[in-house]
């Protein structure tokens, strides 16, 4: 589904990803560890296309297509989904409203009708739902004074409305309560079917207890240093990184 | 990073429409401004002594005044003595109905969405349409007649209805309140006149749409609306004018009179053209004096303008609130963007006992923009227990362009309450990444952005003048995004 052939990016001139390589089937759950400012939301983000990021070298293909040469939004539309790890607040933006247009962008892009606020409303009733959400969250402005966790949870909110081909999860666990996470780690199981793959970004074996990666990868100073099976993370959980880096 | 803002500004630009002009036989008069030529459009017009005396006192108050230079704009000095004063497009004979308006200028009108022909008139708004100078139809007269609503050019309010108009004219505002005031009592030359008779609700929204056709014309309209005792009439305006390189003046006055329990509701969708948007170059001046005045008791006088075009806005729509228990509101966005300044904001003068006033004002600021509010909040010493809410919210688009707030409170008594809000915010690079990683587009998220951040304005505008107004904010950012 995704291949990822000695990526290398810079954001103003400065070199962050070194080559990175990647193949991700159908099905798979890969999770992505590192030290901070290893490169792991760089990844997310060049992978989703933000303009801030420029591709130096390398190659992306997504379902065999070359990913590099399409916008954000159209990467958005053929089925690549962010999790942000601090989503952006958009005052003023009905938070209904904002996934509805989100919706209605993919059902445009299919060829459909766009669906009106009384039948979007029964679509995201069932997700908030399954999040345990309440109605507020319809109402108020986009992440806009959301707590850290709500803003997680709104997040995957977006991906249970839109339903991606893959989607890249950046520190979703980070902010959730214990509660919380075990709900949107049912979530996103829920979600992710043989279709579906899944880049987990996260620092702690917690979130990985719930959803069981089939890989787990280290990046370390912008390379995959270390990659592995999902043992790999309870490894990390009780030693940290240094074995790794030091050892390299 | 600075590439990335710019693109943002980029978004907001965009091609000015209504740039045609029209080709009509005009009648214009020479350029220049004495005692002679204010005689002369008095007397184009068939005046009576009262109105030719008004303008003289006028004229003679003006050559005293200066240009105010307090507002936060800067232009070359204007050369008054540079404008024609009167142009009115030729009519074959006396325009005694629309079959004798040129249909150049009923097309033109066509052309800017404002069908004046009898078929195809707008079912619900009545229109009076000024063209350069002068008035040429009001449509759906008659019906309003019927319950006693007059709605009429100025010129033929001034020859049916003398005494309205010598009882309120230059009531709200006098001859010489400021520059622009005395120079439009002085030459002004049409407008539209609103009457809405007691105990009346008016059946469907008033509505004037100017147009500036000719280069090197200023245009000087009038308006004056009374509104009765419990009555109420909601009232629009809109404006476009041709793409010129020079600068041309606008310096209307608007007055509102609404005596006890009465309601006037002014709204204005501003989108005169605003000069190049590379170079500055061309735009209108609109200078611009509206005050309403809440004579009567429980009366309320509400503005709401959205204001996206003109090189400069000077404009402070204000109410001032006499009447115990009046009630007064402004609601405003205005969006700048190329080269153009904006100093526009209200005053609230609160005078009788219980009034209240509540201002929202919006400024969107992109490019290499200017946008200043203005606001002053006066209570006299009679006004006890007045109160005021203001929200002031600037948002920048870009690094270039400025936003400015000047808010002032003189207050003559201590039982005034009043509540400031105010705050600025930016469209960043960050939330439209956002928007379009869930696949909408850079375009859909800057007018959803901007349309959040005007919302609060929007909802005081009649249904179809907000859903135009919420196009034209998304217009202006068209054809940018890329
Ligand atoms: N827009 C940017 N401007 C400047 N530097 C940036 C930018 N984005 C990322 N960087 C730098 O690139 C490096 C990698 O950042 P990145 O956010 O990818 O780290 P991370 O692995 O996600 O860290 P964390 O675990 O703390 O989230 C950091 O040194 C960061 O400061
Ligand atoms: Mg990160």
């Amino acid at each position: 589904m995704l291949e990822i052939k000695d990526l290398h990016s810079a954001v103003e001139g400065i070199e962050i990803l070194k080559g990175i390589s990647l193949t991700i089937k159908k099905g798979e759950v890969h999770a992505v560890m590192g030290p901070n400012g290893s490169g792991k939301s760089t990844l997310a983000k060049v992978l989703s296309g933000h303009p801030a990021y420029e591709v130096t070298s390398g190659e992306v293909l997504f379902q065999g297509k070359n990913l590099l040469d399409l916008s954000a939004e159209e990467r958005s539309l053929v089925g690549i989904f962010m999790g942000f790890q601090y989503p952006v607040e958009i005052p003023g933006v009905n938070n209904a409203e904002f996934l509805r247009m989100a919706y209605n962008a993919r059902l445009l892009n299919e060829g459909k009708d766009e669906v009106d606020p009384l039948d979007f409303d029964d679509i995201l009733q069932e997700k908030m739902d399954m999040l345990g959400m309440e109605d507020k969250y319809k109402e108020r402005s986009c992440n806009d004074g959301f707590s850290g966790g709500e803003k997680k949870k709104n997040e995957i909110l977006q991906m249970a409305i839109l339903k991606p081909v893959l989607s890249i999860l950046d520190e979703t666990d980070s902010g959730l309560d214990i509660d919380a996470l075990r709900i949107v780690a049912d979530g996103v199981n829920k979600l992710n079917g043989d279709d579906n793959a899944l880049i987990l970004i996260t620092h702690y074996q917690r979130l990985l207890d719930h959803i069981k990666p089939d890989f787990v990868h280290v990046i370390s100073g912008g390379k995959i240093i270390k990659s592995g099976g999902k043992e790999l993370a309870h490894e990390l959980e009780a030693q940290g990184y240094d074995w790794l880096t030091t050892a390299n | 990073m600075e590439t990335k803002e710019n693109s943002v500004a980029d978004a907001i630009d965009n091609d000015y429409k209504y740039g045609f002009t029209t080709n009509v036989e005009s009648d214009t008069f020479a350029k220049g401004l004495d005692e002679g030529v204010v005689r002369a459009i008095s007397k184009k017009k068939g005046e009576p002594d009262f109105m030719l005396n008004f303008r003289l006192k006028a004229y003679e108050k003006w050559l005293t005044m200066k240009e105010p230079a307090w507002p936060n704009v800067q232009y070359p000095k204007i050369d008054f003595q540079n404008i024609s004063y009167y142009s009115a497009p030729k009519p074959k004979k006396k325009l005694a109905s629309l079959d004798e308006v040129d249909p150049e200028v009923l097309n033109t009108f066509e052309k800017l969405g404002i069908p004046l022909e009898e078929q195809k008139k707008l079912a619900n708004v009545a229109v009076d349409a000024v063209f350069d100078s002068v008035s040429v139809a009001t449509t759906h007269k008659k019906k309003l007649m019927e319950v006693g609503i007059i709605f009429c050019s100025f010129s033929d309010a001034v020859k049916d209805y003398p005494e309205l108009i010598e009882e309120y004219l230059g009531t709200v505002v006098p001859i010489g309140d400021n520059y622009y005031a005395a120079l439009n009592s002085a030459v002004f030359t049409d407008g539209s006149f609103v009457y809405i008779p007691p105990d009346t609700i008016s059946p469907m929204e008033l509505s004037t749409y100017f147009r500036i056709n000719t280069e090197e014309t200023g245009q000087f309209e009038r308006t004056l609306i009374i509104c009765a005792e419990n009555s109420y009439v909601s009232y629009l305006e809109g404006c476009t004018a041709p793409q010129f390189d020079t600068n041309q003046l606008h310096a209307a006055v608007v007055e509102l009179v609404t005596l006890d329990n009465a309601e006037i509701k002014y709204s204005t969708v501003q989108n005169w053209y605003a000069g190049d948007p590379e170079t500055g170059k061309g735009g209108i001046y609109n200078f611009v004096t509206k005050r309403g005045k809440c004579q009567g008791e429980k009366s309320k006088i509400s503005w709401t303008q959205v204001e996206t075009g003109s090189a400069i806005t000077w404009k402070y729509p204000s109410c001032i609130l006499q009447g115990d228990g009046s009630v007064g509101e402004f609601y405003s966005v205005a969006l700048t963007n190329g080269y153009m300044q904006a100093d526009t904001g209200t005053k609230m003068m609160h005078i009788g006992k219980n009034t209240r006033s509540s201002i929202i004002s919006k400024g969107i600021s992109a490019d290499h923009s200017s946008n200043s509010y203005r606001g002053l909040v006066r209570v006299g010493k009679n006004a006890t227990d007045a109160r005021n809410y203001t929200q002031c919210d600037s948002m920048l688009v870009g690094d270039q362009s400025s936003a400015h707030t000047f808010p002032y409170i003189e207050t003559g008594n201590s039982s005034l309450q009043i509540e400031h809000e105010a705050s600025t915010s930016k469209i960043s690079e960050e939330q439209l990444f956002y928007f379009e990683q869930r696949g909408i587009s850079r375009e859909n998220a800057i007018a959803t952005i901007i349309n959040g951040f005007c919302k609060d304005v929007f909802k005081q505008l009649p249904m179809e003048f907000a859903v135009e107004a919420q196009k034209l904010l998304t217009l202006k950012l068209e054809n940018s995004v890329g």
